[in-house]
């Protein structure tokens, strides 16, 4: 992975002396909290309902065991011994006080870490796919393209103060895992005439008014993303709403102007900085890359005979290849998917221990480096299939093997309203109960792939629009109530899913799903996957038999009546 | 007051900006003499008797105004005032930009309204020369550090047209 050198950390190093001369001030008082609100959280510092949230940005997902470790310590110390990963693959800490977050960005400095612009309207994280450099289906490695872009992104003067947040994803595989199409930007590496470059996707998004993104460059050769992007920030950053916070996404702006007229306008500002001074040298980009090239991959069999073996006989274990390995283009190697999911916990979280144990499975079996998905687990890039029975066993003594990835509880979940200022309802008990409801693990294997995604408010930090099934936590007259949509999905064919009708309370949440089930069930052909018959049968049988016998409408305006 | 810095250092201002009184519109307004900075509308209403009757010339930019409008006229003017009514909104930034790195502005570029310590360093590198500090803003403090927060940087901007990776070791 990536290396700093010394500029790069003299960057980090002179961020946490600004930040931490901005929070003496704030205290002084030289600083008004107006003032001091954009300064924080362009280092990830929130001000919430119980105390401070603080995200720690782990750039296009990728980390080394030292900074998982960090992690660990920093969580212990600071915080109350856990933290949480997000869905743009960043590390939140839940209950870290004010005045230590100068210690603690001190701390991840001297692993180069960082929280730059882990928030703010401004240039957020990159984000890509967590099989990046080692999936077989991957057409072009993102990776060094996500760190030349992250070093632009870098306190980039003309765009700290953006008419709100903006958030690039980057892909390079044949299936998209990167959400690409609901993000500001979204690109997708591939090859065309011989010539690296990328289809330039503008104004996706989920949030409020959740956006497909649309086509602006079919084709931009790779040497001049920088300057396109810079084009494309240029005409946003002048024109997009400022008098609105809830209209002032990129996505608001393309479609107000229409994407023809949008991308000529960009094309127009394009023209100007083309072939300039940003545009990527090859040298730069060799530079880049070197620092990801290939481990050094034993030269195994495609299919090790203990490993095998082994598979066969141990059912548990083959469950767990089966949902938490996923292909490598090396021969005998897999990656590995070290599941956050485990019933019964918060989505996503995880206490230091656990970050320990990681940092050693990576060192004992993965070069030492992981990563984070989208999902909100941890994956280990480069694992030996002789090694996967031992690396199980020592996972699951970790809580980290739970074997539900792409399955009904391997849940995607905002923290919600137990921790977070926005939501409107919480999301983590609903998450757990639906866990407790499926927590037979034959059945879920039935049940087969599903992604059920869960949002405690319409910002939709849980990707709730994306799921098979969605969750979207509502307030209707101070209480919490569950909105519901089917058929959503991410990948080449992303969609936002349908909602299915009059939100429902949060005890009612495990039944709804069971009947979901139980529709899909019943209607599925042989080796029909949830989404296959959901786009067969469409929406009214779930309908029908989610709200069968339930009152609304009418009947029910006149039920409260009589109530 | 707001406290101007230029040259890093503190510096007294001569120029007066314009404001057009209730019932006053551009094409009416006296004109008065002086170090004057006109409103962009002034500017276009009455381009020819300004010129005719002020030998240093000013001008004010608001956030949505385009630089485009007076891309013709740059040589003009003296000094250019961009207004930033809050500091969070940001298109300032790509006005400086667009006229010192399209359109070759080389005047004074001054930063004026909410203007705070913690923006200066970007100000800078996006082509501002001068600063009329927001009232009650300790000018030393921003002197003594907000111009070098970072010894250097990524991206090529005004102050520094290579980018970082043109100019790596």
């Amino acid at each position: 992975m990536y290396q700093y050198d010394a500029l790069d950390r003299q960057l980090v190093n002179e961020r946490v002396a600004q930040f931490r001369d901005q929070v003496a001030r704030w205290k002084a008082g030289a600083l008004s909290d107006d003032e001091f609100r954009p300064l924080r959280l362009q280092n990830g510092l929130y001000i919430q309902r119980h105390a401070p949230m603080f995200r720690i940005a782990v750039p296009y997902g990728m980390l080394n065991s030292a900074q998982m470790r960090t992690l660990a310590s920093v969580a212990t110390q600071y915080d109350r011994g856990y933290g949480h990963f997000t869905t743009r693959h960043n590390l939140q800490l839940n209950w870290p006080k004010i005045e230590d977050v100068p210690d603690i960005l001190a701390e991840l400095a001297k692993v180069d870490m960082h929280a730059i612009q882990t928030s703010g309207n401004c240039l957020r994280n990159i984000t890509t796919d967590q099989f990046a450099g080692v999936a077989a289906d991957e057409i072009i490695d993102p990776r060094p393209l996500a760190e030349i872009l992250r070093q632009w992104t870098t306190f980039h003067p003309e765009f700290a103060f953006l008419p709100r947040k903006f958030k690039i994803a980057i892909s390079g595989t044949r299936d998209d895992r990167a959400v690409t199409w609901f993000h500001d930007i979204g690109l997708h590496l591939k090859e065309q005439d011989g010539q690296v470059g990328f289809t330039v996707i503008v104004g996706g998004g989920l949030g409020r008014t959740p956006i497909r993104g649309q086509v602006v460059r079919e084709f931009l050769p790779w040497q001049h993303i920088l300057t396109y992007c810079e084009a494309i920030l240029r005409v946003y950053n002048r024109y997009g709403r400022r008098d609105n916070a809830y209209k002032a996404r990129i996505k608001i702006l393309v479609q107000a102007l229409g994407v023809d007229a949008f991308a000529e306008q960009v094309e127009a500002e394009w023209a100007h900085s083309k072939d300039g001074p940003a545009t990527i040298t090859q040298a730069e980009f060799d530079r880049v890359a070197a620092h990801f090239g290939a481990p050094a991959y034993q030269s195994l069999s495609p299919l090790d005979a203990a490993f095998a073996e082994k598979i066969q006989h141990e059912k548990s274990f083959r469950n767990w290849v089966d949902r938490n390995t996923h292909a490598h283009k090396a021969p005998g190697y897999v990656a590995v998917t070290l599941s956050l999911k485990k019933h019964g916990v918060p989505p996503g979280d995880i206490t230091s221990g656990q970050m320990l144990a990681v940092a050693d499975l990576a060192d004992r079996y993965s070069f030492g480096e992981l990563r984070i998905s989208h999902e909100q687990n941890i994956i280990l890039a480069d694992v030996r299939q002789a090694d996967l029975h031992d690396l199980w066993q020592q996972a699951k003594a970790a809580g980290l093997a739970t074997p539900n990835t792409g399955l009904l509880t391997g849940i995607i979940c905002c923290p919600g309203g137990d921790f977070c200022d926005l939501a409107n309802a919480k999301s983590i008990p609903i998450a757990n109960a639906i866990q407790a409801r499926f927590d037979d693990l034959d059945y879920l294997f039935d049940i087969g792939e599903i992604d059920l995604n869960i949002s405690g408010c319409m910002n939709a930090c849980g990707h709730h629009h994306v799921g098979h099934i969605g969750v979207l936590g509502v307030d209707k007259n101070d209480a919490e109530f569950y909105q519901v949509t089917l058929g959503g999905r991410q990948g080449n064919d992303a969609k936002l899913g349908k909602v299915i009708g009059p939100s429902f309370a949060a005890g009612e949440m495990p039944d709804v799903v069971d009947k979901i089930i139980k529709v899909y069930l019943e209607n599925r052909h042989a080796d029909e996957r949830f989404l296959d018959t959901f786009d067969r049968i469409g929406i009214d049988p779930f309908k029908n038999r989610v709200y069968e016998g339930r009152a609304h409408g009418k009947a029910k305006a006149a039920e409260k009546e009589a109530a | 007051m707001a406290q101007l810095i230029k040259n890093h250092s503190p510096a007294s201002d001569s120029w007066s900006v314009l404001q057009l009184a209730e019932g006053e519109t551009p094409e009416t307004v006296a004109l008065p003499a002086g170090d004057v900075i006109f409103p962009l509308a002034v500017w276009l209403a009455r381009k020819a008797e300004i010129v005719s009757c002020h030998k240093r010339i000013g001008l004010l930019l608001q956030p949505d105004e385009p630089v485009e409008a007076v891309a013709g006229d740059l040589e003009y003017f003296i000094v250019i005032a961009v207004n930033f009514p809050k500091f969070v909104d940001g298109r300032g930034y790509s006005t400086a930009a667009l006229l010192r790195q399209r359109y070759r502005y080389e005047g004074e570029l001054r930063a004026v309204g909410d203007v705070l310590h913690d923006q200066l360093f970007y100000l800078k590198r996006v082509g501002f020369d001068s600063y009329a500090l927001k009232e009650g803003k300790d000018p030393a403090v921003a002197l003594q550090s907000a111009f070098a927060t970072f010894g250097d940087s990524y991206q090529a901007s005004t102050d520094q047209p290579q980018p970082l990776f043109r100019r790596r070791a």
